[in-house]
């Protein structure tokens, strides 16, 4: 098959550059200059998860009942009009927020993980609550003509159909976030921003790539994580993963 | 039992109220199924549902074998009533074997009781448990699907189930074996149900009763027989279609109007014997030859009996078609069209002759009914309970 002659042609040639490449960096000293920022890169990637976890595990643990709670049917009425407020709230650039926090909680790690805080809660709120509403109605209604209370609905059958989305927007949210924590080094919260900003200042584009690689590739890793983790707990009988 | 007094629901709607039940006041008896039938908007699926407050009454009260609903919890009301809908609303985060023993499981039954119950119901519908009872219900057909919603709203063994039009979303084929299977599940269970359909056919099939609604109003509530025979007023018979006698022919077993007298003829009898036959009963064009088993082994025609000397072993033609004791009358129509003659021989379990039909005995049936229900309109079968 010709198509596949190419491809796997295209794949030694792959392999030759990166080969190539390798070889060129390192007699270069590019590599040893990367490997002399280890140590910096090992310790900011540390304060980079820190700030990560605790502002996306802040936003997890406020979204999901803010979403649930909006679902709601008592809720109906404000729903969407609170969906607007949190969407704008979202257009404001995670700098301007940043920009924002410093002048009432000053500068340091609070002032950090409250702006990404903001910048993460809008995406898992939304899918949240468009999970849940988008449970199909027959479902519901059996729930309830079988004689489910409200609760036992909402963990029962709600949350496991609505489950996937609702990971969804987890995993777009904090691969966001980690992509955002770099943002935080300007308020002095540390982090791989560190590396990425003084890089830039320095005309240093090694320095500059120790933070910026490091920061994709922890965003990559922390979006397969979650992706692994919605895989084993959401159920398999809704889970396109699964099927 | 299923009592439904006065039963009202008005929706507020932005043009104005709309009364979308209006004082139903009916009465299904125990163990029957009660065909809630009409056109789409016509209140019979609101009706269904204040019975389990889907849709909470305006005003009204529901009785279940003789006891107000009313002031019961909603949840344990649901509990102890089957309920089917038409999207069969599986949920698909849940095993079949979850589905199925939901009921039970929020009526806090133990474990080993209720997923004995599963196999049970699972025997009930006739799936293979072991093959089902962990998979999901996307990997399941329509059909199979159906018939566990039905199992999950059996499995407590409520008194009474509701069922929302259930065989609605199924292909025709499919939906004709579930009925079938549903009649016979509910031959032993004798649940008293209450089933919204919208066709006429269905509602003929699986009825003891069916109750005509029209914009929210209950028109007629009889046996399907007497539907048939004496609708109400020019609705009904418009909604029962022109070929309402014709539906009737369902209804009717062949036994009801067999003819126990039919004259037969043995292959060893000769053809003028066999002529002597046909005019001393009457026959215009054949009489039926009998083994001596008495099974139908063929018909000699009188064109044949006439012109031919010899015995009728030798001349007999193959016999059309015969018909079975508890067969319907469609089918017993359906074959003399298809045949081109006015008679059936019928036949009982072990295939011998024990009788005919005619066509002329189907007409009159049919007609007795419908010329009784003519002269009085107020027939106390037919008249609707107000």
């Amino acid at each position: 098959m010709p198509i596949q002659t190419m491809k796997g042609a295209l794949r030694a040639l792959l392999l030759v550059a990166i080969f190539f490449a390798g070889v060129w960096s390192h007699k270069s000293g590019l590599i040893e200059e990367f490997l002399w920022y280890l140590p910096d890169v090992q310790y900011l990637m540390g304060e980079h998860l820190w700030l990560t976890a605790m502002s996306g595990g802040l936003a997890i643990a406020v979204a999901i009942p803010l979403g649930i709670l909006l679902s709601r049917p008592s809720m109906a009425r404000w729903a969407e009009s609170l969906m607007q407020v949190l969407n704008v709230g979202t257009t404001i650039p995670t700098l301007a927020v940043l920009a924002l926090s410093m002048s009432f909680l000053g500068i340091g790690t609070t002032t950090a993980v409250f702006g990404l805080f903001v910048a993460t809660l809008l995406p898992i709120t939304r899918n949240t609550y468009a999970g849940l509403k988008g449970v199909n109605p027959a479902l519901m209604e059996a729930a309830a003509g079988i004689g489910m209370s409200p609760t036992q609905r909402l963990f029962k059958v709600e949350l496991p159909n609505a489950l996937y989305v609702i990971f969804a927007g987890m995993r777009t949210a904090l691969t966001i976030n980690v992509g955002t924590v770099p943002l935080a080094f300007l308020i002095g919260a540390g982090g791989l921003g560190e590396l990425i900003f003084t890089g830039i200042d320095l005309y240093d584009p090694v320095m500059m790539l120790a933070g910026a690689i490091p920061t994709a590739l922890l965003a990559i890793v922390v979006d397969a994580v979650i992706a692994f983790i919605a895989f084993l707990m959401v159920p398999r009988g809704v889970n396109p993963a699964r099927a | 039992m299923i009592q439904l007094d006065s039963l009202t629901k008005v929706f507020d709607t932005p043009k104005g109220a709309v009364v979308a039940a209006d004082h139903i006041s009916m009465e299904v008896p125990p163990g029957e199924i009660c065909i809630l039938l009409g056109p789409s908007g016509c209140g019979k699926t609101t009706t269904l549902k204040m019975i389990n407050r889907i849709v909470k009454p305006t005003s009204g009260k529901v009785f279940i074998n003789g006891e107000d609903t009313t002031g019961m919890d909603t949840q344990t009301l649901r509990r102890n009533i089957g309920y089917v809908i038409q999207q069969i609303g599986l949920f698909p985060n849940m095993t079949i074997e979850e589905n199925i023993t939901i009921v039970p499981r929020l009526l806090g039954w133990d474990r080993t009781k209720f997923r004995e119950r599963a196999r049970e119901m699972m025997a009930m519908i006739a799936l293979e448990p072991d093959a089902f009872l962990k998979r999901y219900p996307n990997e399941l057909s329509g059909g199979q699907q159906q018939r566990i919603g039905v199992a999950r709203a059996l499995a407590a063994d409520p008194p009474v189930m509701l069922m929302d039009e259930p065989f609605g979303a199924i292909d025709p084929i499919n939906r004709a074996v579930i009925q079938d299977e549903f009649l016979k599940m509910q031959q032993a269970l004798k649940k008293t149900i209450m089933f919204v359909s919208h066709d006429i056919d269905e509602a003929i099939k699986m009825g003891d009763r069916i109750a005509v609604f029209r914009e929210g109003k209950l028109v007629q509530y009889s046996a399907p027989d007497d539907l048939l025979a004496a609708p109400k007023n020019s609705f009904v018979e418009s909604f029962l279609g022109e070929d309402r006698a014709l539906k009737r022919l369902n209804l009717v077993r062949v036994h009801e109007i067999i003819t126990d007298e039919i004259g037969t003829v043995s292959p060893g009898d000769t053809l003028e014997s066999a002529l002597a036959g046909i005019d001393d009963f009457g026959y215009q064009n054949s009489i039926l030859m009998v083994n001596d088993r008495g099974q139908p082994a063929g018909i000699i025609s009188r064109s044949v009996a006439r012109t031919t000397k010899g015995y009728c072993r030798d001349h007999f033609q193959a016999v059309p078609a015969v018909i079975g004791l508890d067969d319907d009358l469609r089918k017993a129509a359906s074959l003399m069209f298809a045949h081109d003659i006015t008679w059936l021989p019928c036949v009982d379990d072990d295939g011998k002759v024990c009788g005919q039909i005619t066509q002329r005995a189907m007409t009159r049936h049919l007609g007795a009914r419908f010329r009784a229900s003519q002269g009085d309109t107020r027939h106390p079968d037919t008249a609707a309970k107000e």
